[in-house]
C-alpha cells in the first residue's frame, strides 16, 4: 500500500505551557569556555538556587561564577544600585581578577527596569575592566537563547580588522618560512577573505572544525567566543561569519546589521550529513571545491553499523526546550528514524533556513513524512498526541 | 545586595511546591517566567520520582509584564482543573512575579467559584521566609483551609479513635531521608502498638485532612516543618503533640516516654489501658541497636576526644551534637545551624554539649570557622562536605541542602532505633576513611605499582609535535594517558612517526569503529 509522503513544512506556534530551563544556564557552561572571565547573575534567590543545582558539583570548583543577590531594599528602590554593583565588582576584581565582567539581567532586572547597559560603562570607566551587559532573561528567550544573548553583546567589543592586511602578510610569511623548514608540515591555505566561527563549543570540538576546514584550505580567523576574552576575533565589513549552534539568530543579526559581516547560511554542523552541508556551503564562497566529504561521510556512517541498526524504524517525539531540535531530528531521521512532531521553543525561519531545507532533503531521501514543527508547545496536548 | 552563589535554603515558592506535590491529587499552578518551574527536574533527578510532577507554569512573559495576566491565570487554573480532575489547586508565585503585584487572590476567588476542585493561593512572602519556613506555613494554610471549611459546615466527628493513634506532620517530598525516616517511624508505632492516623503531607489526601483531629495527639519529627501546623492543631483542637525528635538513643528513649505519658493521659478517659514502654526501650537500646554497644567498644573508644565542627538544619544539627557528646564521647567545637529563625531554640538545646555556637546562612563563614578549628572530622551539609574536601579533613552529612546521595535507594533512616546504627556508621566511617589516608602517608604510601609499569612508552621513535602536545595537556588529567595510549598504538599500525593534531583525531575515529 503507497503512503503519499507529505512534503510540505507546516510550523505551527502552540503557546503552550511547556518547560525549559532558564537562558541563565548558559552561565554553566560559558564561564567554563571564555577562561578568563567572570559572570555575574544579577538576580533573586529563585535564579542562586537555580544554579545552584545546574552546575550541581561544579559550584563547588569556585567557578567564575555569582549571585548578586537582590533583597527587598533592591527591589523596592531604597538602596543604590550603583553603589551595589560597584562594591561587588571591585570584589571580584580583587579575588578572581578576570579580563572581563559580565552582568547577566534576569527576569527581575527586566522589571524593576534596572538599568543595567546605563550603568555598566560607567563602571567599567571606573573599575578599568571591561563590562558586558546580557538581558538573558526567562520572559523573552528559551534555555540555549541564553549563549545568544552573551555572543550578541560580546559582538560589540570584537576588534575591527584594522591589521587583517598585516595578519594575512603574516600568514604568507609564515607560510614560506615552514615551508623551508619541515617539508612534511606543509601548511597551505588558499587566500580567502577572514571566516569567524561563532557558537560555543567545547576546544577540542572547536580545533576539528578547524582541521575540517584546513582540510579544504580554508584558514579560521577566530572564533567567537574565543577561549579567552582578550583573543576575540576582528570583526567588520569584509569579514564572513558562520554559525554552528542553530540558536543564535539574534548574534546573526548583530553581527550582518551592527559589524556589516557577510553570513554564510548553513546547516549546522550536527552529525556526520549536517557537518558535510556545512562544509558544502562555507567553500563555494571562497571559490573552493571541496574535496573527500562525501567518502568521510560514508565512513562515518559504517562506523555507526551498529547503532543505525538499533535505531532504524524506531520512533521519536521531540516536546522541545533546547532549540537544537530541528538539527537533531534531521540527523535522527537521515539515521533512518521517524520523527512524529519537533516541538521547540523558538525558531528564527530565516537563520534556520538552510537547516530546514536540508529537514525536507533529508526526509524525501529516507522516504518519511515531515515532522510538524510546533513552536512553544503545550506539554499536556503534547502527551496526549504521544498517546494518539 | 550581596554577593552569593550558594544557599542553605531554597527560595519560598520552593518550599510551597514541596507541600502541595507530596499530597496526592494536588496540583500546583505557579505564576512564572520561563524556567522557574526547575522544581519538577528537581524531583526526578534528586529524588529520582517516577512520575510527572503535578506542576505547571502559568507563563509570564512580555505580554504578561504589559498588560496583566488577565484570564491566563484563571484560565490555566481551570484547565488543569478539568484535565486532571486534582482535589486542590494551590496558586503560588515566585521571586519575580510577586514583584508584579497582581491580585493573585482575586484570580484564586474567581477560579473556585467555577471549578470544581478547591483553589487556595499560598500566601508567603517571597522576600522575607525561604523554602523552609513556606513549606512550614504552606501546610499550615492548607490544614487550617479544610478544618476551617468542615468546621463552618459542621461536619466533623468529634470523637477520637477508640484506640491510640496519631498523626505524623512533616515527612515530604525531597526532605533528607525522609522517606526512610517514615518507614522506620511506622514500624517503631507498630510495635509500640499505636495506629496511624494520617501521614502528611506526603502520600496525605486533603480530603482527609478532616479527620486529623480524631488522632490522640501529634508527631512533629522536624521542628523545622510542622511545628506551625502542630500548633494550629493543639490551639483550636486541644491536640498535644510531641516535637522532640527521635534521634539517637537518648532522645528516642525520650520521645518514646513522651509518647507513653500521653497515651496514659488520655487512656483514663477512654477504655485504653494503660502502657509501660520501659522494657521496650531498653529491649531496643541493648540489643536491637548496635550504637550503644558498638560506643563502649575500644574501636570507638579511639574516637574520645577527637574534635569535630557540626552544622546543619536546627534539628539535626543540635541531635548529631547530641549523640556525638552524650553517646559517642566526642567532642563538638562548634556547632550551628543556618535555620536563623529558630537560632534561640537551638542555642538553648546545644547548651553545654559544645565550645562555640555559630549562627549564620553565609557558608564562607562556616568555611572560616572550620579552617580556623581544624577538627577532626566534620558533620554537615553537602557544602561543608567540600569545605572538608579543600581543607582534607572529613566529613559526613548529616542535613539538607540535598544531593542526590542522600535519596539513596537502600534504607537509610536517620531516626529511630535503626537510624542509631546508620548514624554511628556514618560517623565511625568519616573517622576511620581519614585516618586511613594518614596511615597510609606514614607508613610508606600506596602499593609498589610504579615497578610494574604499564605503558610502552619505552618505545623510542614516536614523536609528538608541539600542537599535538598541547592538544594533549588540554585533556582532563584522569583521561590523558589512555588517549595517549592509544594514539600512540594507532600511530604504530599505521606506520606513523610523528604525532600531529590530526593524527590524535584519527585515532580517536578509529577507537569507535
Amino acid at each position: 500500500m503507497s503512503v503519499k509522503i507529505d512534503e510540505t513544512l507546516t510550523v505551527e506556534c502552540e503557546t503552550g505551557n511547556y518547560h525549559t530551563f532558564c537562558p541563565i544556564s548558559c552561565v554553566s557552561w560559558l564561564y567554563q569556555k571564555i577562561e578568563d572571565s567572570f559572570f555575574l547573575v544579577v538576580g533573586t534567590k529563585t535564579c542562586g538556587y537555580f544554579l545552584q543545582n545546574a552546575l550541581g558539583v561544579m559550584i563547588f570548583a569556585e567557578p567564575r561564577y555569582a549571585m548578586a543577590e537582590l533583597e527587598e531594599g533592591d527591589i523596592s528602590a531604597q538602596l543604590n544600585d550603583y553603589e551595589g554593583l560597584k562594591k561587588l565588582c571591585i570584589r571580584i576584581k580583587k579575588d578572581r581578577d578576570p579580563s572581563v565582567i559580565i552582568w547577566i539581567g534576569t527576569c527581575t532586572t527586566e522589571i524593576i527596569k534596572m538599568d543595567l547597559e546605563g550603568m555598566a560603562p560607567k563602571l567599567e570607566w571606573e573599575i578599568g575592566i571591561p563590562i558586558l551587559v546580557a538581558r538573558a532573561n526567562g520572559l523573552d528567550y528559551a534555555f540555549t537563547q541564553g549563549e545568544d544573548t552573551v555572543l550578541a553583546a560580546m559582538a560589540h567589543r570584537c576588534p575591527e580588522p584594522e591589521f587583517s592586511v598585516r595578519e594575512r602578510k603574516e600568514t604568507i610569511q609564515n607560510f614560506f618560512i615552514s615551508h623551508s623548514r619541515k617539508k612534511e608540515e606543509l601548511v597551505e591555505y588558499a587566500n580567502h577573505p577572514s571566516l569567524v566561527l561563532f557558537g560555543s563549543l567545547p576546544s577540542n570540538v572547536a580545533s576539528q572544525l578547524n582541521l575540517e576546514l584546513k582540510r579544504q584550505s580554508i584558514k579560521v580567523s577566530g572564533w567567537l567566543p574565543a577561549q579567552k576574552y582578550t583573543d576575540l576575533p576582528s570583526l567588520g565589513d569584509g569579514v564572513y561569519v558562520c554559525g554552528v549552534n542553530p540558536f543564535l539568530s539574534r548574534t546573526a543579526t548583530t553581527l550582518i546589521r551592527r559589524e556589516k559581516c557577510q553570513l554564510i547560511e548553513a546547516p549546522f554542523p550536527i552529525g556526520p550529513d549536517g557537518t558535510r552541508a556545512w562544509i558544502e556551503k562555507i567553500c563555494p564562497i571562497f571559490g573552493i571545491e571541496p574535496q573527500g566529504l562525501e567518502e568521510r561521510e560514508e565512513r562515518i556512517w559504517e562506523s555507526l553499523k551498529d547503532y543505525l541498526d538499533l535505531v532504524r524504524d524506531k520512533s521519536v517525539f521531540f516536546m522541545g526546550d533546547n532549540l537544537l531540535e530541528v538539527s537533531l531530528a534531521r540527523f535522527l531521521i537521515r539515521c533512518g528514524m521517524i520523527v512524529h512532531e519537533i516541538g521547540i521553543p523558538y525558531m528564527d525561519k530565516r537563520y534556520q533556513a538552510a537547516e530546514l531545507s536540508l529537514l525536507q532533503d533529508t526526509c524525501m531521501k529516507m522516504r518519511v513524512p515531515i515532522p510538524r514543527i510546533v513552536e512553544k508547545p503545550d506539554n499536556s496536548n503534547q502527551i496526549r498526541r504521544i498517546r494518539e | 545586595m550581596k554577593l552569593a552563589y550558594w544557599m542553605y535554603a531554597g527560595p519560598a515558592h520552593i518550599g510551597t511546591l514541596r507541600v502541595a506535590s507530596s499530597f496526592k491529587n494536588v496540583h500546583a499552578i505557579m505564576h512564572a517566567p520561563l524556567g522557574d518551574d526547575y522544581f519538577n527536574v528537581m524531583r526526578s533527578m534528586l529524588e529520582r520520582e517516577r512520575d510527572f510532577t503535578a506542576a505547571t507554569a502559568s507563563i509570564v512573559d512580555r505580554h504578561v509584564l504589559a498588560r496583566g495576566s488577565q484570564e491566563r491565570v484563571v484560565d490555566n487554573i481551570l484547565r488543569k482543573d478539568k484535565e486532571e480532575h486534582p482535589d486542590l489547586i494551590i496558586l503560588t508565585p515566585t521571586c519575580t512575579s510577586s514583584i508584579l503585584q497582581e491580585d493573585l487572590q482575586n484570580f484564586v476567588n474567581r477560579a473556585s467559584i467555577i471549578s470544581d476542585s478547591d483553589v487556595i493561593f499560598a500566601d508567603v512572602d517571597h522576600y522575607q521566609v525561604n523554602e523552609i519556613q513556606a513549606a512550614d506555613r504552606t501546610l499550615e494554610q492548607v490544614v487550617r483551609y479544610y478544618l476551617d471549611r468542615c468546621h463552618r459546615q459542621e461536619k466533623w466527628d468529634q470523637f477520637l479513635t477508640d484506640a491510640p493513634s496519631v498523626n505524623i506532620i512533616g515527612i515530604f517530598t525531597l526532605g533528607f531521608h525522609n522517606q526512610h525516616d517514615c518507614r522506620e517511624l511506622r514500624r517503631l508505632l507498630r510495635d509500640l502498638d499505636i495506629q496511624i492516623n494520617q501521614i502528611i503531607p506526603e502520600g496525605g489526601s486533603v480530603e482527609e485532612l478532616q479527620n486529623l483531629p480524631k488522632a490522640w495527639f501529634n508527631l512533629i519529627p522536624y521542628r523545622e516543618v510542622g511545628l506551625m501546623t502542630a500548633m494550629y492543631l493543639n490551639k483550636e483542637y486541644g491536640m498535644p503533640y510531641i516535637s522532640t525528635a527521635p534521634m539517637g538513643a537518648v532522645d528516642m528513649a525520650e520521645w518514646i516516654r513522651q509518647i507513653q505519658k500521653n497515651v496514659n493521659t488520655l487512656a483514663l478517659s477512654s477504655s485504653s489501658k494503660r502502657v509501660d514502654y520501659e522494657p521496650y526501650i531498653d529491649g531496643q537500646t541493648r540489643f536491637v541497636s548496635q550504637a550503644a554497644w558498638f560506643s563502649r567498644s575500644i574501636d570507638c573508644q579511639n574516637l574520645t576526644g577527637k574534635e569535630t565542627v557540626v552544622f546543619g538544619d536546627t534539628t539535626h544539627a543540635a541531635s548529631i551534637t547530641k549523640i556525638l557528646v552524650r553517646e559517642m564521647g566526642i567532642r563538638v567545637s562548634c556547632a550551628g545551624t543556618y535555620c536563623k529563625h529558630d537560632a534561640e531554640w537551638f542555642k538553648e538545646q546545644i547548651q553545654g554539649f559544645c565550645d562555640e555556637i555559630l549562627i549564620t546562612d553565609d557558608h564562607a563563614e562556616v568555611g572560616d570557622m572550620i579552617a580556623h578549628m581544624e577538627p577532626s572530622a566534620i558533620f554537615g551539609t553537602q557544602m561543608e562536605r567540600h569545605i572538608g574536601k579543600r581543607l582534607d579533613i572529613p566529613c559526613g552529612v548529616i542535613s539538607a541542602p540535598v544531593h542526590i546521595q542522600n535519596f539513596p535507594l537502600g534504607y537509610r533512616p536517620f531516626l529511630g532505633y535503626e537510624g542509631t546504627n546508620q548514624i554511628a556508621d556514618l560517623v565511625y566511617n568519616s573517622f576511620a576513611l581519614g585516618m586511613e589516608d594518614h596511615l597510609l602517608d606514614i607508613f610508606g604510601g600506596h602499593d609498589t605499582k610504579e615497578i610494574i609499569s604499564k605503558s610502552l612508552s619505552t618505545d623510542i621513535g614516536l614523536i609528538w609535535n608541539p600542537e599535538s602536545r598541547l592538544e594533549l595537556s588540554k585533556i582532563p588529567r584522569f583521561a590523558r594517558e589512555k588517549v595517549e595510549r592509544n594514539t600512540e598504538k594507532f600511530a604504530r599500525q599505521k606506520g606513523i612517526e610523528t604525532i600531529t593534531v590530526e593524527v590524535m583525531y584519527a585515532a580517536k575515529e578509529a577507537l569507535n569503529t
